[in-house]
């Protein structure tokens, strides 16, 4: 049976929790219709960030959208926060159902 | 009266087990809990004990500690700049730790003088808060300029109603409305276990506090020298503030702790947000690395002491 599934893109950025108030601001000026917050831990170029306390606390957050809006909000990333912050956001093709959620 | 407290074995423990790479660790969650617990009980003790307490006298103990605040953030400004040739931001950062508070410096403290039988005047977890806000503002201050660009509303937000704040505010508003009777049914669970507690937390601050040590190594001896300095700077200008406010021992020991600490949850969080391009790493390994450490073994007997000097030589 064929799923009537649509293709979106999903947005990702996993950062550093200190920002999720500021980051879902942007994401709501800039038109996410919704997100996903979840906390994370890890380890990349800024060493090990292993959530034990409030400043080695990272989260992921998850919007998907169409192609066109996650540029947008990848770029509005780029600018804004690359250079200061330990971030990391990529896209990837996701099939949705129910795409006018989306 | 044991050679060294308990809760400062504890704090040793975690440093210890941190260093030699122990598998110990305490959930993040307990972290957070454990620090809620923190604040409340020493807002609670504040509040119940200002409710025997006309309220006025206190405004201009207030103003002398936002003076006082600023005025560290200022001078730790100017050395991280002048004499460690630190880039502005990251200056401007630095200071802004040193001339706010830390809750877990402030708590220690309180245990240390109630072991000893030292009364405080139970004004102190006001001058708490408000010791928390001012450097964070002037720090923004110095690092950005009175810019157009920084979102105040935001940074208001998180430096007034920052959880450090919110926590000791309503525990003290609790203690204030109820009084020392109305919290009796509370007592046991925030007053006799506080010592518990803070052992408990002080485990995690060991833990924290050894992850720094690699940070340190790499920030070099400047960091390190300021680290232990800055604070023995400050403990002077709280414990001048304290003598013309007029406190008594306690109040002048515990002040000029406030003074010497370090903030390392409140400022971190608000210079993450308002001056990004500083480097988190500095600040946190120098007020977390040295400076806390430095204050529970070391300064708080010190600052006793020094406070019973300057105390002795006015009367």
């Amino acid at each position: 049976m064929n799923l009537p599934t649509e293709k979106r893109t999903m947005l990702t950025i996993v950062t550093e929790a200190v920002i999720e108030q500021a980051l879902l601001r942007d994401l709501d000026r800039l038109g996410a219709r919704g997100h996903t917050v979840s906390d994370a831990r890890g380890r990349g170029s800024r060493g090990v960030r292993d959530a034990a306390w409030d400043e080695a606390a990272n989260i992921r957050i998850e919007v998907i959208c169409p192609r066109e809006q996650a540029d947008a909000l990848l770029r509005h990333l780029q600018a804004r926060y690359y250079d200061n912050y330990a971030m990391i956001a990529f896209l990837a093709e996701i099939e949705v159902l129910r795409p006018e959620k989306f | 009266m044991p050679a060294i407290d308990p809760v400062i074995l504890f704090f040793l423990f975690g440093l210890a087990a941190g260093l030699a790479r122990s598998e110990l660790k305490l959930p993040g969650s307990l972290y957070d809990s454990l620090t809620v617990f923190l604040l409340l009980a020493i807002g609670l003790k504040g509040g119940q004990g200002l409710a025997m307490q006309p309220l006025l006298p206190l405004l201009p103990q207030i103003g002398a500690v936002i003076l006082l605040g600023a005025a560290q953030t200022l001078i730790a400004f100017a050395i991280l700049r002048h004499a460690g040739r630190f880039a502005r931001a990251d200056a401007a950062a630095t200071a802004a730790h040193y001339g706010s508070v830390s809750v877990a410096t402030f708590a220690v403290g309180i245990a240390w003088l109630g072991a000893r039988a030292i009364e405080v005047e139970p004004q102190m977890a006001i001058l708490l808060a408000i010791m928390e806000v001012p450097a964070i503002l002037v720090g923004i201050v110095l690092a950005r300029g009175v810019s157009r660009e920084t979102d105040w509303r935001s940074l208001g937000h998180e430096a007034f109603l920052g959880k450090g704040v919110t926590l000791l505010i309503g525990g003290m508003a609790i203690g204030w409305i109820a009084g020392p009777e109305g919290l009796a049914p509370i007592k046991a669970m925030f007053f006799d276990l506080f010592k518990g507690v803070l052992a408990l937390f002080l485990l995690e601050m060991g833990l924290i506090v050894s992850r720094q040590i690699g940070e340190l190594k790499r920030c070099g001896a400047f960091l390190i020298a300021f680290g232990l300095g800055m604070p023995l700077l400050s403990a002077l200008l709280g414990l001048g503030t304290g003598i013309l406010l007029g406190f008594s021992v306690g109040g002048l020991t515990l002040l000029a702790t406030l003074a010497a600490s370090a903030s390392y949850i409140a400022v971190p969080a608000a210079m993450r947000l308002a001056v990004p391009e500083a480097n988190p790493a500095i600040s946190l390994a120098a007020s977390l690395g040295v400076t806390f450490p430095f204050n529970i073994l070391i300064g708080l007997p010190l600052y006793h002491w020094l406070a019973i000097q300057f105390a002795g030589a006015i009367v």
